[in-house]
């Protein structure tokens, strides 16, 4: 970690071509409005230009990781919650078809397309949450409650059906808990109506707005080579331009039977990557009322014992939650424990663009890129 | 001695009074009306509908610890703040409300403090003392943030103010006098009001004068998401309030100054048609708050509609945009009032 810093740093002297200016070094977090949550990024800044950044991570470490090691297969999904907070369904979606995939069980077709409308669902609340906190970011701040109030539909629903709103504990191994409840499908298929509508109105606050505009075009470029060289996913490296989701690419549960477009942005900046969360919102929504369409009668439960024991090996399995490749690789030791239980977060990864995207740009660009990203501390420092 | 120390003493008193609860309603005015915008209710705890709630906010604030940073310029840390005010309120003193008087034990009484020949002037002379107490603030705080938003507040208020002033001269061509209540009886005799005439240099003026008073989409001195609370993050207690309340008193004076140079102060909606004389029966000082009024609520709805600019946007908007604009509508002026003399 030491060296890694100080070859940053001596790379950021290399090009200090300010001789006579020193440059000012600020900390941006871990308590900062704009880091969303405990994150640090220190810039060093001539003026108002950023010479450059280095993240500081951590700060909500909590050993999620080790956490999976000590307890039942099934007791780790509440602490998954945790993980993504704002996503706490797609956290634990892609926990539980790792561990199926591990034991070799396949889930029946209902719990399949319910699970593919909780978790589009909650995408489009964490893409709700991020598209309020980046406008307020950059100081519109009428559209944080505007997004909340969406977002506070999906998550009556999420209570009625869970029990819970944020940290759900959402997915069984091998299907789900519960069946809906009466009026789940009428209560979606109301959201769904509704949201095109809203979507609208946001578009119209922001999108033809001419300081939004100034705000994001053309800043925190990302080429397309260098979001693949440095492992980003999500709707930033689609806001990239490369047409990669793995709901497509990979398809799990029941997306292959469903009929959905990637949306893709051409230049790879702010203003592109809020154009394709935005569209993903209208993809997860015609998602959500395709699967209520097609949804099938039957059990919710795979085969399953009651002690889950799968059999020594291990597994790697990814999700496209809202932020990215979400991945787990699951190792079985053929006990009722996990011997390990490693965590591929979208945020983290993607987190790694935020130093190059921001160099040369100005201190207010950090904020709206950082929002851009869509990060979720939770995540990143598990 | 009455006529000229009692008399506006009292007045000077009543005035100030006045303008410290329009100044803590205006936070009320401001909480409610955003909050409607915003799908919800803001303050309806403290008293019926929250009214109480500006009171309750002061007394909070005169409460609370004044923290004085370590390494701070502790002098000029304490009194930046003042610098800030003052200005803010001494201002107040030109605006002519009203031009009615009523005789109090025999002296005329008016409803401003004074009218002053040069009363433009004096005001914009006044506000440029206040950015003092933003730099001062910022910089004595010994803290990275705060000088970041006083340098950024420093830079906006310089320029600005020039186009701010280029506009204003060229409602002076018009009223030719510098004095306040000139300018409202220039707009009485005209007809019009100097909005409609000058309406480029009425719209440069409300640009200016958002910017002025550090408010969205300007609002980069304390641009919450960026610089966490600007120049001000160090301050707590009353110190921050007094900082708070000069932002309030600066609203309500630009909205002040924009009613009287291009909304015709107190009088009515076209003064001289007769057939709208029925709205004379309204008093002035009832129509010069309702266009106070009327501009409050419009930066408060510019607060709640749009996003920040951005450093070097807001120069580049300032000095290549605004500036130009202002001078070539001060010559555009000055060409035609010298041919088609009234």
């Amino acid at each position: 970690m030491a060296d890694v810093e100080e070859k940053v740093i001596t790379a950021l002297h290399d090009h200090d071509t300010f001789l006579d200016s020193s440059e000012l070094i600020i900390n941006m977090g871990p308590q900062h409005p704009a880091t969303h949550g405990v994150y640090r990024v220190r810039l060093h800044l001539d003026g108002e230009k950023v010479l450059g950044a280095e993240s500081y991570i951590g700060y909500l470490h909590r050993g999620v990781e080790k956490l999976g090691e000590h307890g039942d297969y099934r007791h780790y999904g509440p602490i998954l919650d945790r993980m993504d907070y704002v996503a706490s369904v797609s956290n634990n979606l892609g926990y539980c078809e790792a561990v199926e995939k591990l034991l070799g069980v396949q889930i029946p077709p209902r719990a399949q397309y319910l699970r593919v409308i909780l978790t589009e669902l909650q995408r489009i609340a964490s893409h709700l949450v991020w598209l309020g906190t980046h406008a307020m970011d950059i100081g519109a701040m009428t559209i944080f409650l505007y997004c909340f109030r969406e977002r506070e539909k999906i998550l009556n629903i999420f209570e009625k059906y869970f029990g819970a709103r944020l940290t759900t504990n959402s997915f069984r191994i091998g299907g789900l808990q519960f069946d809906t409840y009466d009026g789940f499908e009428a209560e979606c298929l109301d959201f769904c109506n509704d949201f095109p509508r809203r979507i609208a109105e946001y578009e119209q606050i922001l999108s033809d707005n001419r300081i939004w505009i100034g705000r994001t075009r053309g800043i925190g470029i990302l080429k397309a080579e260098d979001a693949i060289a440095l492992g980003v996913t999500g709707p930033v490296l689609r806001g990239s331009g490369v047409k990669f989701d793995i709901r497509k690419a990979f398809p799990y549960e029941c997306y292959a039977d469903l009929d959905f477009d990637i949306p893709i942005g051409e230049m790879g900046d702010t203003y592109d990557r809020y154009l394709v969360r935005n569209e993903e919102m209208r993809q997860s929504r015609r998602i959500v009322m395709q699967a209520i369409e097609k949804l099938p009668d039957g059990p919710i439960m795979g085969k399953v014992t009651k002690v889950i024991r799968p059999p020594a090996g291990e597994v790697y399995h990814a999700i496209e939650a809202p932020k990215g490749e979400l991945g787990f690789f699951v190792v079985s030791d053929g006990t009722t424990t996990p011997y390990r239980t490693r965590i591929r977060p979208p945020s983290f990864v993607n987190l790694q663009a935020l130093p190059p995207m921001v160099r040369g740009q100005l201190v207010a660009d950090v904020v709206a890129i950082i929002g851009t990203i869509d990060i979720v501390l939770g995540e990143i420092d598990r | 001695m009455v006529e000229y120390f009692l008399i506006p003493a009292v007045q000077i008193l009543i005035i100030f009074l006045v303008l410290l609860l329009f100044v803590a309603y205006a936070t009320y005015l401001e909480r409610k009306v955003v909050a409607f915008m915003q799908v919800r209710l803001g303050p309806m705890r403290v008293g019926p509908y929250g009214l109480l709630q500006p009171i309750a906010d002061a007394v909070k604030l005169m409460f609370k610890e004044d923290i004085v940073p370590a390494g701070a310029d502790k002098w000029i840390f304490m009194f930046a703040p003042v610098i800030t005010m003052i200005p803010a309120f001494t201002v107040f003193s030109v605006i002519p409300f009203s031009d009615s008087h009523t005789t109090v034990f025999g002296y005329p009484v008016h409803l401003y403090i004074t009218d002053v020949n040069v009363g433009i002037l004096f005001v914009l002379a006044l506000s440029s003392i206040g950015v003092f107490g933003i730099i001062l603030g910022g910089w004595s705080s010994n803290s990275k943030y705060p000088l970041l938003g006083s340098l950024r507040s420093a830079a906006q208020m310089v320029s600005y103010e020039v186009a701010m002033g280029f506009a204003i001269v060229s409602v002076l061509i018009y009223s030719r006098s510098l004095s306040m209540i000139d300018i409202v009886n220039a707009q009485k005799d005209m007809g019009w009001w100097f909005a409609v005439i000058q309406p480029i240099g009425f719209f440069i003026y409300l640009i200016c004068g958002v910017a002025e008073t550090n408010r969205a989409p300007f609002d980069l001195p304390e641009a919450e998401s960026e610089l966490v609370a600007g120049f001000h993050t160090e301050y707590s207690g009353f110190r921050f309030a007094i900082y708070f309340m000069a932002e309030y008193a600066n609203m309500i004076l630009i909205s002040s100054i924009a009613a009287t140079l291009f909304w015709g102060g107190w009088l009515s909606p076209f003064p001289n048609v007769k057939a709208l004389s029925f709205l004379q029966v309204v008093p002035g000082v009832v129509w010069f708050f309702l266009k106070v009024f009327f501009f409050m609520y419009l930066y408060i709805w510019l607060r709640a509609t749009l996003p920040r600019f951005r450093y070097d946007q807001l120069m580049r908007v300032g000095w290549k945009y605004l500036i130009p604009i202002s001078i070539g509508n001060v010559i555009l002026t000055a060409v035609l009032r010298l041919y088609f003399r009234t």
